[in-house]
Order: C-alpha cells, then structure tokens, then sequence
C-alpha cells in the first residue's frame, strides 16, 4: 500500500549570520494513511520545521514531500493552494493563533471563504457543525472574540478551524503543551474522536513522550535534525534501539513515588544545530560512543518488526 | 516534633480586577519543618504562584494579604522593607520558572553572582568572585571560570536555570521555593535540574517547596504533597500515603488524567470535563463541585474544610472522600 505522506532526504537548512544551520538534514519517513505518527525530539531538533517542510510553509533545502501520490516541493500558486485544504495545521499556543479581533464565526469560516464557498448560508451551516463536532455549543461562542475564552476552548475552536474544511491530513504541532493536565486530557480525547469522526491521517508533534504514546501508532525520535528512530508505539517503548530514545524515556518523570527517579540522568546538553558533532549526533553525550560513533554518520537500520535505528550500537 | 521554619496560617490573598476582588488564596495552612521538601502541586489559576509569593513577600502592590506568615518565628508582613532584604538570600531564596526573568540580562553571570555574595555575606570580590566559580561548578557547569564572563543570553535554558540555581544557593538560605523551575526545560533537562535541586537539598539540609503542575515531579522528590485548587487546598500529606490513596476526588482525577506510561496507544483519557470556576464569583460550597462525579446537595452548598477525620496524617477536604 503506498502511503499518505511520505518524506525522502528532505533537508531544511538556515543561513545565519554567515553559518548554515541544518535544522532537518537527511529526514526520511513515511505515513499511511489513517495513521498517526508521533514526532518527538527537544526544542531545537527540527520537529516542528519538519512540519512546516512538510506543509511547504517552509521550502525545503532539498528532498521530497509526496502526498497522496503528488510532489509538493514542486507545486506553487494555485495548485499547491488546492492541495493545502487536505492539510493543515494545528498550533501550540491556541490563543496566539486566533486573530483577537475577530469573531469566533468569523475565524472558524475563514477557510471556506478562502476555498471559495460563497454562499453564507452553507458556510454558517458548516461552521455549526464543526463547532459542534468539537464540543462547543455553536450558539453561544459564534459571535464572541477569542479572548472571552480559556486555552482549551480555544485549541476547540482552532481545531475546529483546521477540520471545517474536511482534510485528510493534519499536523498537529505541541497541540496540548500549553495547557493545563485536566484540559490536556480532554483535547487529546477531541482529537482521537476527530481522528476516527473525520478519518484523519495524524502527524502529531510533541516533546512529551507520554503525551505522544497515547496518541500515536508509531513513534518516531529525532535528535538534532536527524531521525534517531522509528518504530511502533509499543515497541519503542518497551524496547528502545537508540540511547537517546532511552534517555527520553528514562527521563519521564512518573506519577509513583515508588519508582525511583532515575538517578543522574546522564549529563549533557543538545550541542549547538550550528556545529552539530561530527559521525553521530548523539555521541557527546551517549553512554555507548566511541571512534566510530565520531567517525560514522549512523543510517537508519532496518531492526525488524517496523523498527529502525540510526545506531552504531543499539541496545538491542 | 522540631519547631517548623515555616509555617502558613490561615492566609488568604486578594487582588482587585475590574470584575471585583478575585480570591487567589482562601485561608491556606501549611507548615513546613527544616531540611523537609514540600510540593505544591495545582493547575493554573489556583494560587500556587500567589501563595508561594505571598511567603517572600513578593505580592503585587494592590494584593490584600490575610492570615499570618511566620518564617523562623518572624511575621514576615511585619518586617520592614530592610529586614526583608536582609532575610531575602541568606535565609530564604527563589528559582523561577523561567530563569530570564531573575537574571539581568545586561551583565555577566560572574557580577551578578559576585554581586550577590558582597551585597549579603560581605565578600570582597576576588573571594566572591572564586567563590562563584565553585558554585557554578557545584550546579554542574563546565568551565566555570569562562562561564563567568558570559551574559545569560549566551546560555542555553538549562544553563541559565542553573546559574539561576547557583545564585538561589550562595547564600546557603534555609528555605528555597522552587516556581515550576523546570516548566520551561525539555524533559532530558528536566531530569538533570531535579536531581540537582535534591542534592543541594540533602546536602545543605535545606527547606524546600517545590511547586508544579506536574504529579510526576513531586513523586519522586518530596516529603510532603499539598494540592490546591481554586486558591485552596485540598488535601495535603505524606508523599508516599497520598500516591498510595488519594482521598480528594480531584487529586484522583488529576492523576488519572495523565496519559499513562504502561497503557496503550489509543486508550482514552478519564479526563475532568468542565473547567476551574471564576476565580471572581467564588463558590458557596465545594469548588470542584461543580466537576466532581460524586458531588451532591452538601458538595454545592456547604465549603469542606481539610481536616484529617482519622488522625492519620494526611488532610483532605470533601465531604464524600475516596475509600
């Protein structure tokens, strides 16, 4: 089966006063239809301009983005605005992303103006549905302004805003992290709900693992531009291939004080994306480098069962 | 039983907004004995931050404090702005959230460290100034002789927190509040400031109150937990007793609203529908009433207080708690 969305050697690099700052070098991945693929990495690791390549919001460097059997890199002007209607984006900070002096009616139609629907009737009709769809009651927030609502209600209405326009592929970039844990629950349920309700293929884009697990299929890792691995959600997270996968996990902190905080977490920082080390990223501050760790970029390596790592010396 | 080096009674907070006086704190107790770590564990909006400053004295200039503060026997609303300063550092410390808004951003680490360690313990700089090396290098800095000479806007987040934490410390205060100071850090970070912070806090046998959102760090790192909710607290105790039996519905919910780390993909989240009420129209009865599964008649007219029905050690206030 081919898939929805799939990525090969896309490459994103930044000219920064002189230097070059690869922030996605070399990304390959694929997402079938009806999946969800969680990305997870730390700030900085090129997740969310993966995503924006992937939306062609940000023109990739080099590489290829196919969707649905067509080249994105390559569209522009009005057929790469066609094709964004079965995309879109979700944001992390709900409120910032609704334009404060318009009408919550206003916002959530904006896409059906854009793509041209221009009879009121049905776009108010539409926008009641998706309204609804997302657990607001159309009557009551239709001609009221973002700021007369809580983060939640407004990651719903931005929700709602991405799916009125019916697509079949939605990224959703750090959906949850700027809200509370009771509201964080209740929007990833919105977003399962919307997933089977609209049948949506997911990219969901987020630093917390937890938060990851329990929306994705399959998970994939990236440290500093690079894909560390990929695998199946379960799989990854009972036995991890990469040391960094590892460190991400070990470093959840869990809601059981009977478990023991892993102590001394191994040390380190992210190394700057200006100077990334040499062979494998990872290695200045992985338990398991040596020479070749310095020497070798690592390639993805096919470890069965749907698991890929980019490891000179995985742990399994 | 020690004599506590803090202790919270019946403190209540009051900010005025243009929508009439918002409650922030209503009448928190809490004590805390020295070299102990208390969490302070809440969803925004529910007074964490404003009773945690309430203790330094930092309230914005209109807030309305009640109740009494006392920090190793002293009343801290009576002390003069002098004695505050005097206290402020050498005894009691801060780290916040977002180690920007503590640094200055127009000097280097090394004067403000320096500066720092002349202004309380009356240093002379080359003394502060090597001192300050061994402080950074003690928070897990390398190079500190270098980093000295950096401004904070040439350290990663992690680094600032840390200096931030360095700073917080030289004065070897006898209590630090800890503001979410890991909110702000990716979670490999996260880790690694944690355990610093439970190290210096062992070692130095220092008070601390760590606050966060987040039930997964207090887990692991404190003697006691107290939850709020709507500027109040809930229920308080043992780390270790509330994790093995939670009492306060809400306490519950919020743990179960946490994705969890052994279910499986898709599994839907026992999230708590509704949200916190108006801060500004307080509730006559219990305040999560209005999102509670077992709230009844009594729930919505009648406020719980925390009390500890069984003298078990461990408070809770709802009139219907979990066996």
């Amino acid at each position: 089966m081919t898939p929805l969305l799939s990525v090969r050697n896309l490459v994103v690099e930044y000219a920064i006063g002189g230097h070059t700052l690869s922030a996605v070098s070399d990304v390959s991945l694929v997402v079938a239809r009806g999946e969800t693929l969680g990305l997870v990495g730390e700030s900085g690791c090129g997740k969310s301009t993966l995503g924006r390549a992937v939306l062609q919001l940000r023109r990739p460097t080099s590489g290829r983005v196919t969707f649905d059997g067509k080249e994105l890199t390559t569209l522009d002007g009005e057929a790469l605005r066609l094709m964004r209607r079965r995309l879109q984006l979700i944001f992390q900070d709900p409120i910032a992303s609704l334009n404060p002096r318009r009408r919550i009616g206003d916002i959530v139609a904006e896409p059906l103006v854009i793509a041209g629907v221009t009879d009121k009737a049905e776009r108010e009709k539409r926008v009641r549905e998706v309204l609804t769809a997302v657990g607001l009651d159309p009557d009551l927030v239709l001609g009221r302004l973002p700021h007369e609502f809580s983060g939640g209600q407004c990651q719903r209405i931005s929700i709602a805003r991405a799916l009125i326009l019916e697509p079949e592929f939605v990224i959703c970039d750090e959906p949850v992290s700027a809200l509370d844990v009771s509201i964080r629950a209740q929007i990833l349920n919105l977003l399962e709900e919307m997933k089977r309700r609209y049948g949506l293929t997911l990219l969901f884009i987020a630093h917390d693992l937890a938060v990851v697990k329990a929306v994705s299929d399959r998970i994939a890792v990236m440290y500093l531009g690079k894909l560390c691995e990929v695998g199946p959600t379960e799989r990854l997270f009972k036995a991890p291939a990469h040391p960094y996968t590892a460190l991400l996990l070990e470093a959840i902190p869990v809601p059981d004080p009977t478990v023991r905080p892993a102590a001394n977490v191994p040390g380190g920082e992210p190394p700057s994306p200006l100077a990334p080390p040499s062979g494998c990223r990872f290695r200045t501050r992985c338990p398991r480098a040596d020479v070749q760790c310095a020497a070798e970029v690592p390639e993805l390596r096919n470890l069965g069962d749907g698991q890929f790592a980019a490891c000179h010396h995985p742990l399994i | 039983m020690t004599e506590p080096l803090l202790s919270i009674e019946g403190v209540s907070v009051d900010l005025p907004t243009a929508r009439g006086p918002l409650k922030a704190v209503d009448k928190v107790d809490l004590v805390l004995a020295p070299g102990r770590t208390l969490g302070i564990v809440g969803e925004s909006g529910c007074g964490k931050t404003m009773l945690s400053r309430a203790v330094l004295q930092l309230l914005p200039k209109r807030a309305k404090l009640g109740g009494r503060i006392l920090f190793a026997g002293r009343d801290m609303a009576r002390l003069s702005p002098e004695e505050l300063r005097r206290l402020r550092g050498p005894e009691l410390a801060v780290v916040f959230q977002d180690p920007m808004t503590s640094l200055n951003p127009v000097l280097t680490i090394g004067t403000q460290i320096v500066e720092t360690l002349q202004a309380h313990l009356g240093m002379d700089g080359t003394v502060a100034a090597r001192r300050g090396a061994e402080l950074l290098a003690a928070v897990g800095i390398p190079s500190p002789e270098q980093r000295l000479r950096q401004y904070p806007h040439q350290l990663s987040g992690g680094m600032r927190q840390r200096v931030a934490i360095a700073i917080a410390l030289s004065c070897e205060p006898k209590l630090l509040i800890a503001d979410e100071p890991t909110t702000a850090l990716d979670v490999t970070i996260q880790a690694q400031i944690l355990d610093l912070l439970a190290r210096e806090q062992k070692r130095r046998h220092m008070a601390m109150i760590l606050i966060t959102h987040d039930l997964g760090v207090v887990a692991g790192r404190t003697d006691e937990v107290a939850v709020m909710y709507a500027g109040r607290v809930v229920e308080r105790a043992p780390t270790g007793q509330l994790f093995a039996r939670m009492r306060m519905p809400y306490t519950q919910a919020l743990l179960a609203a946490l994705p969890r780390l052994d279910a499986p993909p898709h599994t839907v989240l026992p999230a708590i529908g509704g949200r916190p009420p108006d801060p500004t129209r307080p509730l006559p009865g219990c305040s999560f009433a209005p999102r509670c599964r077992y709230a009844d008649l009594t729930c919505r007219n009648d406020k719980p207080l925390l009390r500890d029905p069984e003298g078990a050690g461990a408070l809770h206030a709802c009139w219907h708690p979990l066996p």
